[in-house]
């Protein structure tokens, strides 16, 4: 076998490693997540540029290392330029590749999640709403396995209206079950995350819903994913 | 994962919390410690200590400084109204080897990092506010790296400061001198194209 390797992919993350070079993680076409080294890349005019920075979508070359790959060669298939304009698109997109980041596995193949990465980016690139990485947690969770139960109470099945949203229950809870736990939740938010992960995705983001449902739903989309990766998504605190 | 005796371990482990120290590299320094004589090991720690003693951040600008202000912040013939904005504090030892600048400086001691949850009020923003509206500035100079975390600061610091009325500028990006046009990137490129200026003729 070949000790060199091609394969498109996104920019995740870039960690400093000694004195001028990054590991950098891509979420790839063809192997999942892959991190290598790119090495020289903090020095100015390294000749990688800012081909390697979080958010680009490249072809690169790598050589398999004992510990780590090493990049080799790298070239830009788009460089989601606006996405770094402005601090909000910014934000969002870097919370994007940290949840992908999270879920992803290394080495293992995952293109479903690797086109909904490429095609988030974009969207968001061409349309700078924070509705676009609160849709892209939730189709990310569904993804994953995650359906929410939206019908009916999670808890004891009874029909609308619902109140709260359960983490555990993994679905709406109606309003006797919802007055032991659950999340507070408004049917509007409930509305949109149905359309979301029901295929009405585009309707969404053509017209998204006011800053303030928003909030909730990209909220409650926030929370689902910790609670499924039992870990935390750092970049949240800066929406 | 201990494996050595107390000591040696402790000494590896202070070692591998330096940045850019793996485990292995902790391992090697320290071994290296253990086996040279005893002044060399103890000047390196007389050194530590002293620099911790006696070097403070500026208080007007968070630089290093030994006392209440840092050498900028003490010399007069620093323009008070031009304030660059630097992420960390040797990043003013490359803007002063240009000998481009006159002004004063504001060390932030970081950059904002969504993905590291580092964000703005975990840096000296406030501060810089505050010297803005106190100190005349007249232009601000953002000269954070050119990467994901620098741009985000620029940005954010940006948004801050616009209320104050005060001029922002950043500083700018663009081909590196002496390089081939050939082998530049396409962002690298295009803000080089942005940045374009007259030339005289
Ligand atoms: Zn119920
Ligand atoms: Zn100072």
């Amino acid at each position: 076998m070949s000790r060199l390797y091609r394969d498109q992919g996104v920019v995740l993350r870039t960690i400093k490693l000694g004195e001028a070079d990054r590991i950098v993680s891509f979420m790839t076409q063809g192997n999942g997540k892959v991190r290598a080294v790119a090495k020289g890349v903090r020095r100015p005019g390294s000749r990688f540029g800012a081909r390697l920075e979080p958010t680009t979508h490249v072809v690169f070359q790598c050589y398999r290392g004992r510990e780590l790959d090493v990049v080799t060669q790298v070239e830009t298939i788009d460089a989601n330029r606006q996405l770094r304009d402005t601090y909000a698109a910014l934000t969002h997109a870097i919370s994007m590749l940290e949840a992908v980041d999270q879920v992803a596995q290394e080495r293992e193949r995952n293109v479903g999640l690797y086109r909904m990465l490429v095609g988030a980016l974009k969207t968001l690139a061409t349309q700078p709403s924070p509705m676009v990485s609160a849709a892209f947690f939730w189709k990310l969770l569904s993804l994953e396995g995650f359906h929410p139960a939206l019908d009916a109470c999670a808890r004891c099945g009874a029909r609308e209206p619902f109140v709260a949203f359960d983490l555990d229950d993994g679905g709406v809870l109606c309003e006797p079950c919802g007055r032991h736990g659950g999340r507070r939740i408004t049917p509007e938010a409930l509305d949109v995350v149905g359309r979301v992960v029901g295929g009405g995705l585009n309707g969404v983001l053509s017209s998204p819903p006011p800053p303030p449902l928003l909030h909730e739903i990209e909220r409650l989309a926030i929370a689902a994913l910790e609670h499924q990766s039992e870990r935390r998504l750092k970049s949240a605190a800066l929406l | 994962m201990a494996i050595f005796e107390g000591p040696v371990q402790a000494l590896i482990d202070e070692l591998g919390r330096l940045p850019g120290v793996g485990p292995k590299s902790a391992q090697r320094i320290a071994f290296y410690l253990l086996k040279v004589a005893p002044e060399d090991a103890n000047r390196l720690a007389t050194a530590i200590s002293e620099a911790k003693a006696r070097v403070t951040w500026c208080r007007r600008c968070y630089n290093l400084a030994e006392g209440e202000l840092c050498t900028f912040c003490r010399d007069d013939r620093r323009d008070p109204s031009l304030l660059c904005v630097v992420q960390e504090a040797p990043d003013i030892v490359a803007v002063e080897r240009t000998h481009e600048f006159h002004g004063r400086y504001h060390v932030l001691q970081g950059a904002i990092s969504p993905i590291e949850g580092i964000g703005p009020e975990q840096l000296r923003v406030k501060e810089l506010l505050r010297r803005v509206e106190e100190e005349g500035v007249k232009e601000v100079i953002l000269a954070t790296n050119p990467n994901i975390e620098g741009e985000t600061t620029a940005m954010y610091v940006a948004r801050a400061l616009k209320p104050l009325g005060v001029r922002i500028t950043r500083i700018a990006s663009g081909l590196p001198v002496g390089g081939d046009l050939e082998y530049a990137d396409e962002v690298t490129l295009s803000r080089a194209l942005e940045g374009r200026r007259e030339v005289d003729a």
